[in-house]
């Protein structure tokens, strides 16, 4: 099959190395190879975390700067910031509830209008699907749920070769019991919501 | 149970690269694992850990790695299958054991794991560890993908037995950090009753003996060089592989490199025209292999992160067989191209590379497109693949750097708070050393003026002292205390230094995911039989005559003590005690108690100048506080001028 390239950026703690997982899983499920490379030295200490999954037949687990066929960012600015992995076909996700870096707060640089953000990505890119992914997460009961929110927006995207039901049962299988009910309420908010602000 | 404890045979499961060479351990019938916890390895030896609570299996957390090493090289003496891990920079101070032992060799197999980091993620150098077989004379292995990592580490335990020598697995970051499908295979059961046969000839190294073990060695080595040649790790990779194989492009790699090359040559549609040799039993070289796969390609690339270490090789070897392909692969930009001399005499006879584009660099890690774009440079084809266009990043304003930063209510950032304070006015250098303080650094605190390794800190502070007329303040963590600050500290107490060593006493191995150490109280962990050693005791029989125990998130008092420790002459040590906050609210001993900055606050942000805890930031241009990152250490509210932050609930 094609390969299909995904890149997740997220801030540390928004739990984007859940999302891969499930994402494999979901993988694994349909019969579809798949390798995934994460970038978490510093996560914990609020830096940036990075995670590169490749669907399909090629072996390496990395992607390389402007072959993203998709990017979802947990972040609005860090969506931005990655731009330089798209290329004029990337479809790009993201959530537009911010989280500032503390550079920001104490003067250095100014985080940019999310108006801004969205034109500019808007611009560069062929599809953008940008909405409250937090406000969401909170509907689902959980802002710890904002990375299933944004699984469930990317597998409505169609981009990957991975159904609804698939990742639906990935989410039962790998997330945490008690909260199967809660991810699997985010995983159908962020479906819905990339259908209705789909461009 | 442990995942990876799992006897299905023949099961896939999604298993980061430290988990797949932790179960290819455990199937190898590891008994005996030792490290020091470094990134990129620190997850392989968190599974051994935990796998050794529920199992016979002996792991422990030695307090570094030369001991580290020592231990494992007992246990291995004692007929154990043993594993010995580490980060590659981990591997210079386990250099002393590791260098004899291969003199002296193993009974049960031992497994050397370093993790190399090219392009630093979480490291101080790049340094190219596959020198380290070379220097010792010891067999290496190296993985190109997750899934083969597990099935390398079995064979490395393995072929240390067959050679009676420790095998060195070395990684880099990408295999590490890398997450993919793996199968199971069988557990072998483990052997965990070692024994030692006395035998002063094989095992004492005064010099009689080691020129015998030197001998063994080498033949050891030459034994080793056959099995590379014949070795499943060093294969290659051609689509015609029996007819027609001459004139082909060749491309030699090894580890991730491997990888990259592979897709290259599909996505350039040169498949039928090339053929790859991987190397994943790269010490010693297979010279035969290398010289029959050479002699009938037009032009050689070789594909390797870090050091020119298969090139130099590689060409040794084709001189040795009268080849005269071009063989290239690190011509990149920061190496001086060859042949370029004043006298024309000096050139004759030089053979000028054919190519002028830049080959590959000896900085950084390699990535797909990279390794596709060279490939079709070097081999002069067209780079057919589908270039979509990147998007133009030109007009994206420059938006705010989010670096990794000490937590909300990292007790480090007190400390170095008030360290500043009590030193204001004093021209100072502050080494630190590596650990989160080292994050210290950054501005507002700028405390860290010069870090280059474990223990650093307090040895350089003997050099500045002595060297200079500044005032000499230095940090180090309790861990790397442990692990090699006490020896520098011994230094300064006999040589009579004269500086200030702040030992950031936070109770745990931080950094690299809350490990423990020799201070650490493990009952808290509901960990019982290990017995931690006092920081403040062990510094008093050192004969330190200053020692100052303060209590960082007691600002005043703490700048008060440490005022004094500073006004010492001589050796003055102050310990900062104070649980690691993220550490203490993941095993509930802090319940976080958020503050708040109330209507008194008048603006002048002393607190985001002076301290900017990450949980500080400003909604329409006020300061606020975040009651969901805020741990309340009630650090702001101390230093506050106008006491306008206080607990949300009192
Ligand atoms: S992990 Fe602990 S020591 Fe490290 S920055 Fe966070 S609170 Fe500080
Ligand atoms: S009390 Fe102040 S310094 Fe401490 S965590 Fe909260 S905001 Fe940060």
């Amino acid at each position: 099959m094609d390969t299909k390239r995904l890149i997740i950026v997220a801030v540390g703690g928004q739990g984007n190395l859940l999302a891969s997982k499930v994402l494999g899983e979901a993988a694994l499920l349909s019969g579809v190879s798949v390798r995934m490379s994460e970038i978490h030295g510093m996560a914990q200490r609020g830096g940036v975390v990075e995670s590169a999954i490749v669907f399909g037949d090629a072996q390496s687990s990395i992607i390389s700067d402007g072959e993203a066929d998709m990017l979802v960012g947990f972040e609005p600015a860090e969506t931005l910031r990655a731009m330089n992995r798209c290329n004029v076909n990337t479809k790009v996700i993201t959530s537009l509830s911010p989280v500032p870096p503390f550079t920001a707060a104490i003067g250095r640089g100014v985080y940019p209008e999310i108006e801004n953000i969205v034109s500019l990505i808007r611009e560069r890119t062929p599809s953008l699907v940008a909405f409250d992914a937090m406000k969401l997460a909170k509907e689902a009961g959980n802002p710890m749920t904002l990375n299933i929110v944004l699984v469930g927006a990317l597998v409505q995207s169609n981009v990957l070769p991975l159904t609804r039901e698939t990742v639906e049962e990935a989410i039962t299988l790998r997330t945490k019991k008690g909260f199967v009910d809660m991810n699997i309420k985010a995983f159908n908010l962020g479906f819905d919501a990339a259908q209705g602000v789909a461009l | 149970m442990h995942k990876l404890l799992s006897d299905k045979i023949g099961e896939e499961i999604m298993l980061l690269g430290n988990e797949a060479i932790a179960r290819g351990a455990i199937e190898a019938g590891v008994a005996f694992a030792t490290t020091y916890p470094g990134t990129p390895s620190s997850e392989l030896s968190l599974n051994l850990f935990q796998i050794s609570k529920e199992t016979d299996l002996y792991f422990e957390y030695s307090t570094n790695e030369k001991v580290a090493m020592e231990v494992a090289a007992a246990a291995a003496n004692s007929g154990l299958r043993t594993m010995c891990i580490m980060k590659h920079v981990g591997l210079n101070v386990a250099a002393d054991p590791l260098m004899t032992l291969a003199y002296i060799g193993v009974k049960g197999g031992m497994v050397i794991l370093t993790a190399d980091d090219p392009s630093m993620f979480s490291s101080q150098n790049e340094q190219d560890n596959r020198y380290y077989a070379k220097l010792a004379g010891l067999p290496m292995l190296e993985p190109s993908s997750v899934s083969e990592a597990k099935e390398m580490t079995i064979a490395a335990f393995e072929l240390s037995e067959a050679l009676q020598e420790p095998v060195i697995l070395r990684t880099t970051t990408r295999i590490n950090h890398s997450s993919a499908f793996v199968k199971t295979g069988e557990i072998k059961t483990r052997n965990t009753k070692g024994f030692f046969k006395k035998d002063q000839m094989s095992y004492v190294t005064v010099p009689a003996v080691s020129r015998k073990l030197h001998v063994k060695l080498l033949a050891n080595l030459k034994k080793a060089a056959e099995m590379s040649e014949s070795s499943i790790h060093n294969f290659v990779v051609s689509a015609n592989s029996s007819t027609c194989n001459a004139n082909k492009l060749g491309i030699i790699c090894n580890g991730v490199s491997y990888l990259y090359a592979s897709d290259a040559v599909k996505d350039l549609g040169i498949e039928d025209r090339t053929k790859i040799l991987r190397i994943g039993f790269s010490n010693p070289m297979p010279a035969n292999l290398i010289k029959s796969f050479a002699k009938d390609c037009q032009k050689i690339l070789v594909i390797e992160e870090g050091e020119p270490f298969m090139e130099e090789a590689v060409k040794a070897f084709a001189q040795e067989a009268s080849i005269f392909v071009p063989i290239s692969g690190k011509n990149g930009e920061e190496v001086a191209p060859p042949c370029i001399s004043s006298s024309s005499e000096q050139t004759e006879g030089c053979l000028l590379p054919s190519e002028q584009e830049p080959l590959f660099s000896r900085l950084y890690e390699f990535d797909p497109a990279m390794v596709r774009r060279k490939i079709a440079s070097f081999f002069g084809i067209e780079d057919t693949y589908t270039h979509l266009k990147p998007v133009d990043t030109k007009g994206i304003p420059d938006i705010p750097q989010r670096p990794p930063n000490l937590c909300s209510g990292c007790s480090h950032r007190a400390t170095f708070y008030e360290v500043k304070k009590a030193s204001q006015g004093m021209d100072v250098i502050f080494p630190s050393d590596i650990g989160c303080y080292t994050l210290g650094f950054l501005p507002p605190l700028s405390m860290g003026d010069f870090v280059i390794c474990m223990g650093g800190s307090v040895s350089t502070s003997c050099g500045f002292s002595k060297a200079t007329d500044h005032k000499v303040v230095s940090f180090i963590g309790d861990s790397t205390f442990f692990h090699s600050g006490i020896t520098g500290l011994v230094n300064a107490v006999f040589n009579n230094h004269n500086f200030t060593l702040v030992i950031l006493d936070n109770g745990i191995t931080a950094m690299t995911g809350h490990q423990p150490n020799p201070g650490v109280d493990m009952t808290q962990m509901n960990f019982e039989g290990y017995k931690p050693i006092s920081i403040e005791k062990l510094v008093r029989a050192i004969g330190v005559e200053h020692i100052t125990v303060i209590k960082p998130f007691k600002v005043r008092k703490s700048i008060e003590a440490i005022k004094e420790a500073l006004a010492f002459k001589g050796v003055s040590v102050i310990i900062s005690q104070e649980p690691c906050t993220l550490f203490a609210k993941s095993i509930k001993i802090l319940k976080p108690r958020p503050f708040h900055i109330t209507a008194k606050c008048v603006d002048h942000r002393d607190c985001i100048n002076q301290i900017a805890c990450p949980s500080f930031y400003i909604e329409n241009g006020r300061v606020k506080i975040d009651a969901d990152t805020c741990v309340g250490c009630a650090v702001c509210a101390q230093i506050c001028p106008d006491n306008a932050i206080l607990p949300l609930k009192q």
